[in-house]
């Protein structure tokens, strides 16, 4: 069931045979957001992303959610200096090779 | 065709036990898994070892040929031969991707030539790595643009995985930037969404000017002449040839700004960055007696 850019938690959740207290669980330590209607849960499809890796780190890797929220602030500030790196590389083309 | 020691790529053993595998796959997963290292194509190929490795030492059956055959593995090739002769096989299954998900490359071959020549194929029974369950998997692709490309806004078409897709790239797009293409990565299962692709841009830059976001950067050269007492110079831009007025007594490396002759403002139509024009002043050389005598003049003025 979608509703607009929602979609029902349950089915997420028997999709990756995992239970639904997972999420509530991320939730719990604000790693992603339920929205709730009429007593269903529903998560936004732009999260799902989030949400699979969070799965594959807690289910596959055996991370558990202390750790998980750990990686994902560390990730957020590789991400940010990886664009740093990029935005630096770019700059630094400009003294490189001949001078102006 | 080269032989590879699973035992070593998991750091184990001979003897090690089933739960001893699953241990030090787990550990090295937790290294090496590309969600854990974005952008890291190094740790990605690692993670693929890893599991092609799991997928060798986790499966008993798979185990006992690996171990019966080991270095001798051209006769493993012949038993898979046999195999199939007696109608045994189960069949060429595709390779199944074994991969954590998070970070589709536009290789998806995945395991390594070895494993096929060995086992034909992935079993795709005992693997720790997840196929989509719902959203579908990312897709990344890389694309290499002059920078001529992109000054203009234009169509492109790709082919990733097999499809075309075309896609339009905004003029002004960066070095290292990514765009993503949403719903073109793998397809969902049980209803959930198809997952993204990612492009990352590579721009060479192969023009005479320098780019810094939206500002280029040049230097025209004048002759001392020009610089002394005024004139014109000439600038090349992307756009075409631009006249300058060089006011008198312009020093060396006098910088001055050309207002929109830069590059496009990314996702902004008719917006332009500024060109900034560095003039270099040439000193006369091989100068005449006549000349020489003048200049000397001059200082003595």
């Amino acid at each position: 069931m979608e509703t607009g850019h929602l979609i029902a938690a349950n089915d997420f959740c028997s999709s990756h045979q995992i239970e639904i207290s997972f999420i509530s669980s991320l939730k719990e330590f604000g790693l992603i957001e339920i929205t709730t209607i009429k007593e269903t849960s529903y998560i936004d499809t732009r999260q799902l992303q989030q949400l699979e890796k969070f799965l594959r780190m807690h289910y596959d890797l055996e991370i558990n959610l202390e750790g998980i929220e750990a990686i994902t602030h560390l990730l957020n500030r590789v991400n940010n200096m990886q664009d740093e790196i990029t935005a630096l590389k770019n700059r630094l083309s400009l003294y490189e090779d001949e001078s102006l | 065709m080269e032989f590879i020691d699973y035992y070593k790529v998991l750091g184990i053993d001979k003897s090690a036990s089933t739960e001893d595998i699953k241990k030090a796959y787990r550990k090295l997963a937790r290294k090496h898994h590309p969600d854990l290292n974005p952008n890291n194509k190094e740790a990605n190929k690692l993670f693929q070892q890893l599991n092609e490795a799991n997928e060798v030492l986790s499966d008993p059956e798979n185990r006992k040929k690996y171990d019966k055959y080991g270095k001798d593995w051209k006769h493993g090739e012949e038993y898979e031969k046999a195999q199939q002769a007696q109608g045994a096989s189960s069949g060429q299954r595709g390779r199944e991707q074994h991969f954590g998900g998070g970070q589709g490359e536009e290789d998806f071959s995945g395991f390594s030539d070895f494993f096929g020549s060995m086992f034909g194929g992935a079993s795709g029974s005992g693997g720790a790595g997840r196929q989509a369950k719902y959203r579908g998997q990312d897709f990344n692709a890389e694309l290499h643009l002059n920078l001529i490309d992109a000054l203009q806004t234009h169509q492109q078409t790709l082919t990733v995985n097999g499809k075309n897709i075309r896609i339009t790239i905004p003029a002004g797009i960066e070095n290292g930037q990514t765009i993503k293409i949403a719903g073109h990565g793998g397809p969902g299962v049980n209803g959930g969404p198809n997952g993204d692709l990612f492009i990352a841009f590579s721009i060479t830059n192969d023009t005479k000017f320098k780019r810094e976001g939206n500002n280029l950067y040049t230097s025209v050269e004048i002759d001392l002449y020009t610089a002394v007492l005024g004139g014109e110079a000439t600038v090349d831009t992307l756009t075409g040839k631009v006249k300058l007025k060089v006011p008198a007594e312009t020093q060396n490396g006098t910088k001055v700004k050309l207002k929109g002759k830069g590059f496009p403002v990314y996702k902004k139509e008719g917006e332009f960055g500024d060109l900034y024009v560095t003039y270099t002043v040439k000193i006369p050389a091989n100068l005449t007696e006549k000349q020489k005598a003048l200049f000397t003049e001059l200082s003595n003025s």
